[in-house]
């Protein structure tokens, strides 16, 4: 085991992370730790575009940008950080150019703007050019500027470090945070990292869904991190899914393509979104197209012999404007599926893209220990972090925004923490519990398969807590992944060595997705209300009485060992937009 | 307008579709032994799948030792690029049907950086080259208050070599690359051509002088393979051909 002391940690290179980084390195000595090169990343997956009204190319101002933000996020979201993020977009965008990001350009030279979902002129009226975008690779853009500039500052990365553990102090009752531990890749080796502070930066969860657009990679391993050791975990039960990933593979197909004029449709070739959202039709909030398609499917309108998916139609769409615009996920088309989208329309169905609820924060990225009751020295920024700026369902772009607003206020407020603070002291044996966990899978003998218990997980996640639940299909979710977890205790691997062992980390990566999809079906099942992405058939409106509040889930172990989750609810922060019924 | 119709790939979903596919796979393990050794799975697997869930096959019901690197599985993030049968491709981005499934597929470690372990290779010099080009903007002052402007022909002009996702599928089919890994190679020549032709940058001289080193640009040999392996489509060696002559005619 190796001892490492350095002023700020950042766990995780996204962009979030690496936005962080560019700050506190200039301010207080940083290490990032991060589970893959940074530009592995799936920031780099992002297509659409970076929200902020920037005005270019028309009429727009944040405060527009704020309410839409709010009422995209279903009025569940902290109405002061929406302000922060609608307000700071416009700096986060003209700091990226200044470090070098291509974005697309109007014919005056300045930054073009593109329509998305959600995102309105005037609270509402019609449909805005908030967006700047990069093609639809505005994601890889950000996330090669931002590598750009961590190596222009000399940011010193750890990489194919894991962090397995959080390491939390308590001190004269305040709970404070003392490092991180992390299993270094290439030797097998367990590495502790004092720090007066580290940023979680580690991203989302998506991998318990089997269709999804995220990355093998996310696993969820900063939630369950902070999680194990009684941190909560906010807003669990929300999560988004994508309207157009390509049909059971859950790529993502950018919703610029609707943004750019592309039109979703059924079996009939009906353009289907009139029907549910009338103003803004494809381009209403992602919650809503998602539901609008699975009830055409469930209606007997989809698409194909088994009719279980719809059309991305572009073919009205100029060749031209698709390959300027567009010409990353038309080529995913043509390598995945075999189809030309000049000519052909693509299937697509809602894919599992985004977690709104994580690691609660306040704006400075401070993370909660309850309520209100800051955890000194620990912060967290991007999609592992609940701020909440999402509330209930996040608008298209305004993740990429987010990464850049919060990551760039932790990295500050961390740092600075650091400058002022001293080291907490490392708890005895601070590498216990990685070392436990390690050395418990290597030498296990047990009959279960990781990749058998991931694909049971995957599959009762997508039949049971998608885009429609009721009581029934989550309870059936909970005692799956009891029995999940149960038999996870049984789980060996078959690679016992030390140098790059994927097959123990891919273990210890479905222990999280375990952890979380437990949080998640838990806080869905309490939750008696449907609000953005989390929508009960039992449940169908909105209960601002009741539910206008956070949920807030901890991890309690009694006496004898056994595990529950509590759950608690927090006040949703509310400046001065009165809740409405959401149309679009 | 007439209504899109799908017929063509629905057919084809409705047959049952997998086939018997054979791995052939380049294994090496210095905890288990010095020599590196070839490997053969059998699987089943629909060919509309990629050669990354075929190794994922291996690996999650087969053979958990089989090491390999990937993380989005569409071609974006650059992890997983490796020799399927000879050429430089990205697992996730090849199809079973289009490397010929009747005979074994052979998958290999990119060349020309050392193997940690099967398909795993140590791309730290790799980055290296990268870092050493000053792959960032820089400008002199005088910042503006808004953003700096640009024109849209300005932008198209360095647009293709900002796709690069620093897969090394190029680098490591470079002949010269393999002879000599001192030589910069073609990813970190792109990455200074992203920002020598970016009308905003004012580093070109200085990149250019690092280009001028007895192992920079020179050593090209237009073999084109860096084209042909390149998974994003980037015309590599126009781009280094640009920066030679960049450096005759100072002019870019």
């Amino acid at each position: 085991m190796q001892i490492h002391k350095y002023d700020t940690v950042i766990v995780g290179a996204g962009g979030a992370g690496m936005r962080a980084a560019i700050e506190s390195t200039k301010r207080s000595r940083t290490a990032v730790l991060t589970k893959l090169y940074p530009t592995r990343s799936h920031t780099g997956a992002a297509q659409g575009g970076m929200a902020a009204a920037l005005a270019n190319v028309e009429e727009d101002n944040w405060e527009w940008h704020t309410f839409d933000t709010i009422k995209g996020g279903d009025y569940l979201v902290d109405q002061d950080a929406a302000e922060i993020l609608a307000k700071e977009a416009i700096d986060a965008v003209l700091d990226l150019e200044k470090m070098g990001l291509p974005f697309g350009r109007t014919p005056k030279g300045e930054i073009d703007q593109r329509r998305f979902g959600g995102h309105t002129r005037n609270h509402g009226e019609a449909p805005v050019r908030r967006a700047c975008y990069s093609g639809d690779r505005t994601g890889h853009m950000i996330l090669q500027t931002l590598y750009q500039n961590c190596v222009k500052e000399g940011v010193e990365f750890f990489n194919e470090f894991y962090v397995l553990d959080q390491l939390v102090v308590e001190e004269d009752g305040v709970k404070k945070s003392a490092g991180v531990v992390a299993y270094e890749l290439a030797t097998g080796e367990i590495h502790v990292f004092q720090a007066k502070s580290v940023i979680y930066a580690s991203g989302g969860t998506g991998k318990f869904f089997k269709v999804t657009s995220n990355a093998h990679t996310l696993t969820g391993d900063g939630q369950a991190a902070c999680y194990r050791r009684g941190l909560p975990l906010e807003d669990m039960e929300f999560f988004q899914f994508h309207p157009t990933g390509i049909w059971r593979m859950g790529i993502l197909l950018t919703e610029g393509a609707r943004g750019e004029g592309g039109i979703l449709r059924n079996k009939d070739g009906e353009r289907f979104m009139e029907k549910y959202a009338p103003v803004m039709k494809d381009l209403a909030s992602r919650d809503v197209v998602s539901r609008s398609i699975y009830t055409e499917i469930r209606e007997g309108r989809g698409c194909g012999p088994e009719g279980d998916h719809v059309y991305l139609d572009l073919t009205h769409l100029p060749p031209e404007q698709l390959d300027a615009k567009l010409p990353d996920i038309t080529e995913f088309a043509r390598t995945y599926l075999g189809i030309e989208p000049y000519t052909d329309p693509i299937p697509i169905q809602p894919t599992a893209h985004y977690a709104m609820g994580g690691i609660p924060t306040n704006v400075e990225g401070e993370v909660l220990a309850d309520n209100t009751t800051v955890v000194p020295g620990l912060y967290a920024a991007g999609e592992v972090a609940c701020v909440s700026v999402h509330g209930a369902n996040r608008l298209g772009t305004n993740s990429l925004l987010d990464i850049n607003v919060f990551g760039r206020r932790s990295g500050i407020a961390a740092a600075e923490y650091s400058a002022k603070h001293d080291f907490v002291e490392l708890p005895e044996n601070p590498a216990q519990m990685v070392e436990d966990q390690v050395e418990r899978l290597l030498t296990s003998t047990g009959t279960e398969r990781v990749a058998t218990l991931r694909l049971e997980l995957q599959e009762c996640m997508d039949a049971n807590v998608m885009v429609f639940r009721t009581e029934q299909t989550i309870k059936t979710a909970v005692d799956k992944i009891a029995e999940l977890r149960e038999r996870y205790l049984n789980v060996s691997v078959q690679d016992k060595g030390k140098r790059f062992n994927t097959d123990l980390l891919e273990a210890i990566e479905l222990g999280n997705l375990l952890d979380l999809a437990e949080v998640m079906a838990t806080s869905a099942l309490a939750r008696k209300e449907s609000r953005g992405g989390h929508y009960r058939e039992d449940f169908p409106n909105r209960d601002d009485v009741n539910f206008m509040r956070h949920t807030m889930a901890y991890r309690e172990v009694s006496a004898d060992g056994t595990e529950s989750i509590r759950l608690d609810y927090k006040p949703v922060v509310q400046t001065r937009y009165q809740p409405m019924e959401r149309k679009y | 307008m007439a209504t899109p119709t799908l017929d063509k790939v629905e057919a084809e979903s409705a047959a049952s579709p997998y086939i018997t596919v054979t791995l052939r796979i380049r294994r090496f393990n210095p905890e288990v032994s010095d020599e590196a050794q070839w490997q053969d799975f059998r699987i089943e697997i629909d060919p509309k799948e990629r050669v990354l869930d075929a190794l994922h096959k291996v690996k999650w019901d087969i053979d958990g030792t089989l090491t390999f690197r990937r993380s989005c599985a569409h071609g974006i993030c650059g992890s997983d690029a490796m020799r399927i049968n000879g050429k430089n491709r990205l697992a996730c981005k090849t199809l079973i049907k289009d490397v010929n499934p009747e005979k074994p597929i052979t998958v290999e470690a990119i060349k020309g950086l050392t193997v940690l372990k099967d398909l795993v290779v140590d791309m730290d010099p790799f980055f290296q080259a990268y870092r050493d080009v000053m792959p960032f903007l820089i400008t002199k002052g005088n910042e503006p208050t808004r953003e700096r402007l640009q024109s849209p022909e300005d932008r198209e002009r360095f647009d293709d070599t900002t796709k690069c996702i620093l897969c090394a599928a190029c680098t490591s089919s470079c002949p010269v690359f393999w002879n000599d890994g001192q030589y910069f190679g073609p990813a970190a020549i792109v990455n200074a051509h992203r920002f020598i032709f970016d009308s905003r940058d004012e580093g070109g001289e200085q990149r250019l002088e690092i280009l001028n080193d007895r192992d920079g640009v020179w050593r090209c040999r237009t073999t084109f393979n860096c084209t042909d392996a390149c998974p994003r489509g980037i015309e590599v060696t126009k781009a280094i051909q640009e920066v030679k002559r960049a450096l005759i005619t100072r002019r870019f």
